[in-house]
């Protein structure tokens, strides 16, 4: 049987560059691997993504596994599959982690059952228990109501993190590190999906994960309209507009800004939820922010329970009075 | 088109937060007075599988695995339109994890014979564990795609939207296939009487573990590779500040007043 050593973070890449959430796995795993006294292994997939295996090792990585094919270009589950498969069986970690993205949640999984394993998805928090040495996965259930804390019996144990939920390594050009080369050896024929178009929702101004500040809107805002206010108050404060589901389901506001368990995660300075009542599923893309602002008719809403200053009141009425005074303020 | 629905009965998400406890002694979660739903992100694949019946034509088979299953719950996709009902409803079948569930799932599907499409919700609000859906097609061999916004079948293939963080992507798959869907899917219908009618009538079929030919060891409990150690509710702080005028103009530049008092702007 396999002796399973250290950690190995699938590291995403995007435009040329590691994307945040890899940092985010290195961060959480470096502290794995040390708590276990192994090594940190990243694993690079794609086309082009050679040249990244120094960026991962100055985020903490030992040896950085590279799978460069001009058949990854795309991702496409039977390709990557095979191609993480082949490093992990070649590394042997003990533990997997990968981001809770539309590429890790669609592939952890997967993984998981092809090794004979089970994956924890969407974890807030990893650590190594000290007494068992085996992997401590929490993740939020119920749909954010509650945490559990789970660990798996097998290795090895894949787990895929929250993004914005662990600290991002901090970068050390200094650092040295083994780059390995593993070859892919994707047979076309085992490919049974296609990409045949990618469509970008253009959203305009900055970008809703990237804010500081974040104005979002609920049900309450009760039209499109309503969410040209909201604009108008994101403007000034530099920030981005998002939205709880029911007004992405309605239509009022694009699918993209939805924030919540099964939506964006966001963890801005400042979060101003306007006629949201802050169902556990919608905190749950939101429970990282540094202050929660809310304004609500509901005085019993749940979201008053959350956030750290309220307004009680209709915010048809409200909004355009902050929205002028936070102007005024901002400008002096 | 022979389409299989994976859907789970649940504690209803939607009722409200304080009527949600975690029982210690069991490490399970409890709802007092709030009957069991279907699970909203399976019905969201019923109705998936539905429009590509309302499209093409096709059979929906629901299909959902535990123990206490109520009927007037788990009827529920036959009221919506599906055409057949099967439960794996046995005690063996009962604490599962992801792994041990995916595989009875797995092998109701195989015994079930023709599938072209088999459909899941994204994950369960319960667990939210979503593994299920990509485990049962790794088990079965199928490609998957999961978080699925539009399904088409054009010439034995299926064209699907997967949500991206910034859009979607169109992928192209052969058949047979797994997806899972979510909301970005579409309200789900609402069951017509006549749907109702024929609910009522329609008794599900139920199967027990030997009926799926699996050894009692690999299901449920006996059959977990994951532990749950702990189940609790993080504590909140609670310290809303709330903030006040004689008019709602007032309390809206009141607040602003507030934020930069407090150093938040």
């Amino acid at each position: 049987m396999t002796e399973h050593k250290g950690v190995m973070v699938f590291c995403e890449a995007g435009n040329g560059k590691l994307s945040s959430i890899a940092a985010e796995g290195l961060g959480a795993g470096r502290k794995l691997a040390d708590d276990l006294g192994g090594e940190l292994n990243a694993v690079l997939i794609g086309e082009g993504v050679g040249g990244l295996a120094q960026e991962a090792i100055a985020l903490g990585a030992d040896k950085a596994y590279t799978i460069d094919d001009p058949a990854l270009k795309d991702y496409r589950m039977d390709a990557y599959l095979a191609a993480l498969e082949k490093a992990v069986k070649q590394a042997a970690p003990q533990v997997v982690v990968m981001g809770q993205t539309a590429i890790g949640r669609d592939l952890a999984p997967r993984l998981a059952f092809r090794l004979d394993c089970t994956a924890a998805l969407d974890c807030v928090d990893l650590a190594i228990d000290p007494q068992t040495r085996r992997l401590l996965q929490t993740k939020p259930v119920y749909g954010g109501n509650a945490r559990a804390i789970f660990t798996s019996d097998t290795d090895p144990q894949i787990a895929t993190i929250r993004t914005k939920a662990m600290t991002p390594a901090v970068h050390d050009g200094s650092r040295k590190g083994e780059v390995i080369n593993i070859s892919a050896g994707i047979d076309p024929a085992a490919v049974r999906t296609a990409v045949i178009d990618r469509v970008v929702e253009a959203v305009e101004g900055i970008k809703l994960e990237d804010a500081q500040s974040v104005v979002a809107g609920g049900r309450g805002i009760g039209s499109a309209d309503g969410f040209k206010q909201l604009e108008e108050l994101a403007r000034a404060l530099k920030g981005a507009v998002g939205a709880s589901r029911p007004p992405c389901d309605n239509g009022w506001a694009p699918e993209t800004i939805q924030i919540g368990l099964t939506g964006k995660i966001v963890a801005p300075e400042l979060y101003i939820a306007v006629a949201i009542s802050g169902s556990s599923q919608h905190m749950s893309g939101c429970s990282g922010c540094k202050t929660i602002v809310a304004i609500n008719k509901d005085p019993e809403a749940n979201i008053f329970k959350e956030a750290r200053f309220g307004v009680v009141g209709d915010w048809k009425k409200i909004l355009p009075a902050f929205t002028s005074k936070v102007r005024e303020l901002l400008a002096g | 088109m022979n389409m299989v629905v994976c859907v789970k009965q649940v504690i209803d998400p939607e009722a409200p937060p304080a009527s949600f406890k975690i029982d210690a002694a069991t490490n399970k979660a409890v709802q007092a007075g709030v009957p069991p739903v279907i699970d909203h992100y399976g019905e969201y694949a019923v109705e998936a599988a539905l429009r590509i019946k309302d499209a093409s034509g096709g059979k929906v088979t629901a299909l959902s695995l535990g123990v206490n299953l109520l009927r007037e719950v788990v009827k529920k996709p036959l009221s919506m339109g599906a055409d057949e009902l099967v439960l794996l409803e046995d005690p063996t079948f009962d604490g599962g994890d992801s792994w041990s569930t995916a595989r009875a799932l797995a092998a109701a599907i195989k015994k079930l014979g023709e599938y072209d499409l088999i459909l899941c919700g994204r994950e369960a609000s319960d667990t939210n564990a979503g593994q299920v859906g990509p485990g049962i097609a790794e088990l079965l061999g199928l490609p998957s795609v999961t978080l699925v916004k539009k399904i088409d079948i054009v010439d034995g293939k299926a064209r699907v939207e997967r949500v991206t963080a910034d859009g979607y992507e169109v992928i192209e798959m052969s058949l047979p296939a797994l997806v899972t869907v979510s909301n970005e899917v579409g309200e789900p219908r609402y069951p017509t009487i006549k749907g109702i009618m024929a609910a009522k009538k329609k008794e599900p079929v139920v199967w027990k573990p030997a009926d799926i030919g699996l050894d009692a060891a690999l299901l449920g409990a006996a059959g977990r590779r994951a532990a749950m150690l702990k189940l609790f509710q993080p504590v909140r702080e609670g310290k809303c500040e709330m903030v006040e005028g004689d008019t709602p103009e007032e309390a809206g530049a009141n607040l602003a007043l507030k934020l930069r008092e407090a150093k938040v702007l």
